[in-house]
């Protein structure tokens, strides 16, 4: 209580101490590295981009105002649709299908009778630790177009042909959907785990008695109560599905940029910056990949949203 | 309503419910094993039908090709130093600004804070170009720090550590403190730094592990093999028009293996961190 009379008296008085000085000068002081770091490598590339959208530029000689001409180029060159049409398709089956499961997976882990619970958490969070390029290389190998591939010997032996995994349309996508799934299964699981143990075990307890599945439990009582967790694991998926770069990049190699299976935005303006050295249309093209993001973001909280709602409603 | 299905013992829904796990498990474990497979096998063991499931003799041999590729060590060695650094810078610039936003008294504060949680949302891409530029302007291309510096912004961070210090250290301690003439900073080093040392384990844990695995940004500002963090090292090795899947996936594999080893040695505190990270 004495602090807070020392607050109430400094407050009656007009001015600042000394000591408030130095407090505050600290205060700037001890935050301002983040400003200022911000301000150089976060701010004013961001303001740049913005000017860079609307110019024409190669990197080297002189910048030339050209208008809107760039959004006209990126938004006239169908490579840029198939594109946006490749990250939301890769997104929506890398990902859909990674929350569902984490959801059931986290929901088993809570379980309180539920045996080798150390075990199974560290096993699927385990793919978590390793990092994208060494997903991505990995799966080029389950996923080559050799016919001997191992995912090819696996469909063949329920009588399926081998798939060029990596040069056709549907091939390059499950494969890449499937490393997504692989790598971010574990991660989203332990957010929904961490959500699960927040809920009074009592609501679980009470409802069997009163008779209810399993299945029962999770639609009336886990999925509701974590809402907030889901929102926040679809949100970050979102983001991170539109920013979709290293695992199709690596998975390709050298026909990475080449070829426009699995061309995601980044990739396409990451081609257009440095490949191209149309920096222009690159800024242009990351520009409207912000607009993407903000829209896809606020469409699946949104559509979180009323999942919850619908789930409370039955109850 | 259906009968008492989920507390039955042993019956068909808990043995479904064990298989599922299982299946789960292998498919998340795999990989791993199977890189181990073909990081000690001869190439042609990838054409075998049936594929090889069991490990070759070739674990020297593939990593020695690997050698050839690409600098490993240095590579391995150029990670360590960016993810320590990166690490060190991160946790004392939240340390301190998550002190200073939960303790100290200063116009304008939750303003600022918010700013800097409202820059959380800036996609890292849509500066990448500007970014990009500014490292080649200043000649730092191929140079290490390039490769770390846009990975000391770390809002995250700051909202943690705020978070914890502000749970954590008492109010009454900074006022004694105070009281007994401390200068500011002292009562960082001296009360609040041993304090937050368990939030430095979960924040360094996160930062460590994300900067591990970065690719993108390496891959735009490093050039020269030396200068290669292994993620980019890893990536060139699938470059060529004929791979060796061999040599490939030995190169994966021993770069997973020390990322991989402290995790199963430290695999509780991994994922407590993780989650915390994500969910608070």
């Amino acid at each position: 209580m004495v602090s807070l009379d020392e607050k109430h008296q400094k407050r009656r008085r007009k001015g600042f101490s000394s000591q408030e000085m130095k407090e505050m000068l600290s205060g700037y002081l001890y935050i301002s590295p983040f400003f200022i770091i911000f301000a150089i490598i976060g701010l004013y590339p961001a303001i740049f981009s913005l000017i860079l959208a609307f110019q024409k530029w190669n990197g080297m000689g002189e910048m030339e105002f050209v208008g809107l001409s760039n959004f006209q180029v990126i938004l006239s060159d169908p490579l840029f649709w198939k594109s946006v049409y490749n990250t939301i398709i890769l997104g929506l089956m890398g990902t859909a299908p990674q929350l569902v499961i984490g959801l059931i997976l986290a929901f088993l882990l809570n379980l309180s009778y539920l045996r080798f619970k150390a075990f199974f958490r560290v096993t699927i969070f385990m793919p978590y630790i390793t990092s994208m390029v060494a997903v991505a290389l990995v799966f080029s190998v389950f996923f080559s177009n050799n016919e001997t591939a191992l995912v090819n010997y696996i469909i063949g032996l329920f009588g399926f042909d081998p798939v060029s995994w990596k040069t056709s349309e549907w091939g390059a996508k499950i494969a890449i959907s499937t490393m997504v799934f692989w790598r971010w299964l574990g991660y989203n699981t332990i957010i929904y785990l961490a959500g699960m143990q927040s809920i009074p075990n009592e609501l679980y307890e009470a409802s069997r008695i009163d008779g209810a599945s399993i299945f029962q439990q999770l639609r009336y009582i886990t999925i509701p109560l974590l809402k907030p967790f889901i929102i926040l694991t679809v949100f970050f998926s979102t983001v991170g599905a539109m920013q979709l770069f290293t695992e199709p990049t690596v998975f390709l190699g050298n026909t990475a940029f080449a070829r426009d299976e699995a061309m995601t935005v980044v990739m396409y303006l990451y081609r257009d910056a440095f490949r191209l050295s149309s920096f222009g249309t690159a800024s242009a093209a990351a520009i409207v990949l912000l607009l993407f993001i903000v829209v896809a973001s606020a469409f699946n909280m949104m559509l979180t949203k009323r999942l919850g709602k619908d789930g409370g409603k039955h109850v | 309503m259906k009968s008492d299905v989920g507390s039955k013992k042993w019956g068909i829904g808990r043995i479904g419910m064990y298989l599922f796990l299982t299946v789960i498990s292998l498919f998340s474990l795999f990989p791993f094993y199977w890189m181990f497979v073909m990081s000690t096998s001869h190439s042609s063991a990838y054409n075998s039908i049936p594929p090889a499931m069991v490990p070759g003799d070739q674990l020297k041999e593939n990593f020695q090709k690997v050698l050839d590729m690409i600098p490993f060590f240095q590579s391995m060695f150029n990670t360590l130093i960016v993810c320590l650094t990166v690490t060190i810078v991160v946790l004392f610039i939240s340390s301190l600004a998550g002190f200073a936003f939960s303790k100290l008294k200063f116009p304008g504060k939750n303003i600022l804070f918010f700013a800097i949680l409202f820059t959380i949302i800036i996609p890292p891409q849509l500066g990448l170009i500007p970014q990009y530029l500014l490292v080649a302007k200043a000649g730092l291309l191929d140079h290490l720090f390039a490769a770390m510096v846009l990975f000391f912004l770390n809002p995250l961070g700051i909202f943690l550590m705020r978070q914890y210090v502000s749970e954590s250290v008492p109010e009454e301690l900074i006022e004694a403190a105070r009281l007994d003439g401390c200068s500011i900073f002292r009562i960082y080093r001296s009360i609040v730094l041993p304090i937050i040392l368990p939030a430095f384990a979960t924040l360094g844990i996160i930062v460590f592990t994300s900067v591990w695995g970065e690719f993108l940004w390496q891959f735009t500002v490093l050039r020269d093999p030396e200068s290669y963090t292994i993620q980019v090292a890893l990536a060139s090795l699938n470059n060529t028009f004929k791979v060796d899947f061999g040599m490939l996936l030995s190169g994966v594999f021993w770069a997973t293996v020390p990322l991989l080893i402290v995790f199963l040695l430290f695999n509780k505190l991994f994922i407590s961190s993780i989650a915390e990270g994500s969910v608070k």
